[in-house]
């Protein structure tokens, strides 16, 4: 299922990118939340609550869309590009300090 | 003296005017903006692989975003312009910017703050199911990218965004089904008077209702919102509300786009100390200037709908005067002249802008009717009952006491969709006027700052 | 008109709350001033380390009457402060070896004052502690310490007291105060005034304003702490954790909250301005608190910041507070100027600072700690 919808600009050259370890196709110019969104419903996990979260303002301000790199780090998916090879999780990867006290 | 150091935060239209006028004057500013091109949000430039034209993306304001690109792109070479740059902190005469894990700090004789807007949000139950975006998000999407939002897309809220948006979102083929209006049809014959101040802003807002008509759009006026529905995994599926005192209905859809007119970007004028007054027409906090754009701190100035919303034709004029303002304060030459007639622009604009705050009031009361389960900060998952009950058990009653112990405004948006709604609520439940709830203080970072920041190997 | 009251406690924050709730228990009438809000500057805004070990020998019990405290804290307040006892690590750098042998001094005599400590180096440590960064050489671990929440600490004290009879007044700022007679007289800024036998002075940063009143000035210092706190991550660090080393910018620490937010401080601490209510975080002092947190911790190094704050807070020379009676004037008490570690210690402070009032006497050693030893000549 796909939350967003394209209605245009469509004849870009296509990229591929991998989301949770599956391989997913986007054009050139996406921005992760567009590239995540037009093939799936949702970007990541509330911490608080237990729905998914789509983001909400794509203007950088609400900070709902970070989304997770296979390496640890942060992204704003409304405000990073797409590109090829990234690798993207939707969860946050569980914390690699575990402590045994 | 050497060259006087002018920052100007923010390439939107307010910014990209002010550069202008520094260019104009021989000054070379420092032009810091979050974006990755200029443009601001309202006349947002789309990547450079598009290839929709401007009458496609800016509609009646084509001529106006086209103009400003064009001046920005003619200024690049004169002016020290840093994209995807993040004012994070201001103190001591110096801004504090990142630039991924690049930290610098800047000096300025002034600083013209062009911070521009975000939306006004006013909660509704089930807002924080997959599927819910503010307004100008869902134009974003649009314009930056090419996408709705959704395949079957409500918009409710209200403000003339609502119906531009809405009638875009038909034009470039979304399926909307329908428009639905907080504000009673009333109130917008109360608001003519101002909002024939601008006679085609006016003309166009009536004519883009009739166009959404006519596409076959249900537009209804007098809607209170009850509820979002939706499912944790899926997200929304609909919408429950009322029209005036009418029978419930439910819609189906699988997205919103929700807001209510805007609100000014304010944490940076906070973060350098400017002081701040309670506008009771908006009902929010603004910070104080004069009619040049000075704040209450010298040399630091306010432009745009940063300071407050007057619009994007409001925020070019505002944007050039305050920066002609802090170009005469330096003792530079500047025509008098012009800024009496900037001044006279601004004003018209001032009245137009109060005419739409009568037109599309903001439903404080909704704040107050919000049911003790619905979410009313979505960053924390602060429920409107969690509030309440924090205001109980404590006595709390002020916003930023109340954020202390509930934490509504505490997360990684810093309150900026959730505080005002809450002051609202606040000032209900205790039954004060929202005023003596106060404001939320503005704290670095204005956005997420990374730990790894000044980490040059990073 | 005076209201009146067996003892006068002016400032609101964590010593003058509890001290207002112990002062119950004992039967005497209590009228607490605040000036603001309660527990709004340094109670409310310090890090929130419920940490013994680092604390002066002559400390410990004080710190263990306020452990005490800390664990029936729910019951006592009937409020959730969010303390766990979850643990407490202090580390040294490779660079100072020489501190490995003062944590195994320091915890042969905590040892003696019941402060259990187990001091780890090598793969003990890093087993134990996966987090720490290569410079990291060994560590002094408390399994009894832990932290809480102090923006709900205070509060939580001052509503436990004014369920119990005391009767407290926010946004009353003190101007004036003085013995009368047999009585003490507080005025208020807008002419108030509230009249007792005892006053207890637990006024932070502005302790000196009134002890100078009664000819005790002492030379306190206003400073801020240096707070941030990250976005919310998995919760996996439980102890609090803090770095000993004699230079200032390095002494920083990190807690996770059970939420998942890491809260981080230290590093320089910024100035604070008590006359204008206000405390700022100087930018220069995040970005390296930043980089000593990388240090420690480099995995935090992937994580963003989402606030900074700070909040004005008391420092005397010696570090040490102000805490017993006046050495000028009978029925006058102080507790202030913690110099930024008075919030582990609050409880018991306002417990022992209840019990000399009512009872004349306390087996707390507070010698450390009298007002007499700023006194000139």
């Amino acid at each position: 299922m796909s939350r967003f919808v394209r209605l245009g600009e469509t004849d870009r050259p296509s990229l591929t990118l991998h989301v949770d370890g599956a391989p997913i196709a986007a054009l050139e110019g996406d921005t992760l939340m567009v590239a995540l969104l037009s093939q799936g419903a949702a970007l990541r996990q509330s911490e608080f609550g237990p729905e998914r979260r789509a983001g909400f303002c794509l203007m950088g301000a609400c900070q709902d869309c970070w989304v997770w790199t296979e390496s640890g780090d942060r992204l704003r998916a409304c405000s990073t590009l797409a590109a090829p090879g990234q690798r993207i999780l939707t969860s946050q990867p569980e914390a690699s300090w575990p402590t045994h006290a | 003296m050497a060259d006087p150091r002018i920052i100007i935060v923010g390439a939107g239209p307010a910014g990209t005017r002010a550069a202008e006028a520094c260019v104009q004057a021989g000054i070379r500013p420092i032009v810091l903006d979050e974006g990755r091109r200029d443009g601001g949000q309202i006349y947002r430039r789309q990547p450079d692989n598009f290839t929709r034209p401007y009458a496609k993306l800016y509609g009646t304001e084509a001529p106006r975003a086209q103009a400003l690109h064009e001046t920005f792109d003619g200024l690049k070479d004169r002016i020290d312009y840093r994209a995807e740059t993040l004012v994070w902190n201001i103190a001591d005469g110096h801004v504090r910017t990142a630039t991924r894990t690049m930290e610098s700090a800047l000096p300025f004789d002034a600083l013209l703050l062009c911070t521009g807007a975000t939306d006004r949000l006013m909660p509704v139950k089930g807002w924080q199911f997959a599927g819910a975006y503010s307004l100008g998000g869902a134009q974003v999407a649009l314009k930056s990218q090419a996408v709705s939002i959704g395949h079957k897309v409500v918009f409710m809220g209200s403000g003339p965004l609502l119906y531009l948006v809405a009638s875009q979102y038909v034009q470039a083929g979304a399926d909307v089904v329908a428009v639905l209006d907080t504000a009673p049809y009333s109130a917008r014959i109360k608001a003519l008077p101002d909002l024939l101040a601008v006679p085609s802003v006016l003309w166009n807002g009536v004519a883009l209702t009739l166009a959404l008509k006519r596409a076959g759009v249900m537009v209804r006026n007098s809607v209170k919102p009850l509820e979002i529905l939706g499912n944790v995994e899926d997200g929304l599926s609909g919408i429950r509300f009322r029209v005036g005192a009418g029978a419930e209905q439910t819609i189906a859809c699988d997205a919103v786009a929700m807001g209510h007119h805007l609100r000014p970007e304010t944490q940076l004028a906070d973060l350098a100390r400017c002081a701040f007054a309670f506008d009771p027409v908006t009902r929010q906090w603004l910070p104080e200037r004069d009619g040049d754009g000075r704040s209450s701190v010298a040399g630091v100035y306010l432009a745009g709908d940063g300071a407050k919303i007057l619009g994007a034709r409001s925020a070019e004029a505002s944007g050039r005067l305050t920066a002609l303002a802090a170009l005469g304060d330096l003792g530079l030459p500047v025509d008098k002249g012009e800024m009496a007639s900037l001044r006279g622009d601004v004003g018209t604009y001032a009245k137009f802008a109060r005419g739409l705050a009568t037109a599309f009031p903001w439903p404080a009361e909704q704040a107050g009717a919000l049911p003790d389960e619905a979410i009313l900060c979505r960053c924390e998952g602060v429920t409107a009952g969690d509030l309440r009950a924090v205001m109980r058990e404590t006595g709390a009653k002020e916003a930023n006491r109340a954020k202390a112990f509930s934490r509504v405004g505490m997360g990684r948006c810093q309150g900026r969709y959730c505080g005002l709604a809450a002051a609202e609520l606040i000032a209900a439940q205790a039954d004060i006027p929202v005023e003596q709830v106060g404001r939320l203080r503005g704290q670095a970072p204005v956005k997420p700052l990374n730990i790894s920041i000044g980490d040059t190997d990073a | 008109m005076s209201a009146a009251s067996d003892v006068i406690i002016v400032g609101g924050g964590l010593m003058g709350s509890s001290a207002a709730l112990f002062l119950r228990g004992h039967g005497l009438s209590v009228t607490l001033l605040e000036t603001d809000l309660i527990g709004r500057q340094a109670s409310g805004t310090n890090f929130g380390n419920v940490r013994r070990q680092g604390r002066p020998i002559h400390q410990l019990p004080l710190a263990n009457r306020a452990i005490d405290i800390w664990r029936r804290s729910r019951e006592l307040l009937g409020a959730d402060v969010e303390y766990l006892q979850s643990g407490h690590i202090r580390v040294c750098y490779r660079e100072r070896p020489e501190l490995v042998g003062s944590m195994e001094e320091y915890a042969d005599k905590a040892r003696a004052e019941g402060l259990d400590l187990e001091l780890l180096s090598g793969n003990a440590l890093r087993d134990k502690f996966p987090f720490f960064g290569a410079d990291v050489l060994a560590g002094s671990y408390s399994a009894t310490d832990g932290h809480a929440n102090p923006r709900l600490a205070a509060p939580a004290f001052a509503r436990a007291a004014e369920r119990l009879g005391a009767v407290i007044h926010e946004h009353t700022k003190i101007v004036d105060a003085q013995k009368i007679g047999e009585d003490f007289v507080v005025s208020a800024a807008d002419g108030r005034t509230f009249r007792a036998p005892i006053l207890l002075v637990t006024a932070g940063a502005w302790g000196n304003a009134l002890s100078s009143q009664f000819g005790e000035p002492v030379p306190i210092v206003p400073r801020g702490p240096n707070m941030s706190v990250t976005e919310p991550v998995p919760y996996a660090i439980l102890p609090a954790v803090g770095v000993m080393t004699p230079v200032e910018e390095e002494t920083v620490y990190f807690r996770q909250v059970a939420r998942g937010n890491i809260v981080l401080g230290g590093s320089t601490r910024g100035p604070s301005f008590p006359d204008q209510y206000r405390a700022y975080v100087e930018p220069q002092n995040t970005v390296s608190q930043l980089k000593h947190i990388r240090r420690l911790a480099p995995a935090l190094g992937k994580l963003n910041i989402i606030r900074v704050w700070s909040g004005i807070e008391g420092y005397l020379p010696d570090s040490q507070p102000v805490m017993g009676p006046s050495a000028t004037t009978s029925g006058l008490y102080y507790a202030f100027g913690f110099s930024g570690s008075g919030f582990q210690i609050g409880p018991g402070v306002g417990e022992t600072m209840a019990e000399i009032i009512a009872q004349g006497a306390t087996d707390i050693p507070i010698a450390p700690y009298t007002i007499g030893r700023f006194a000139k000549g």
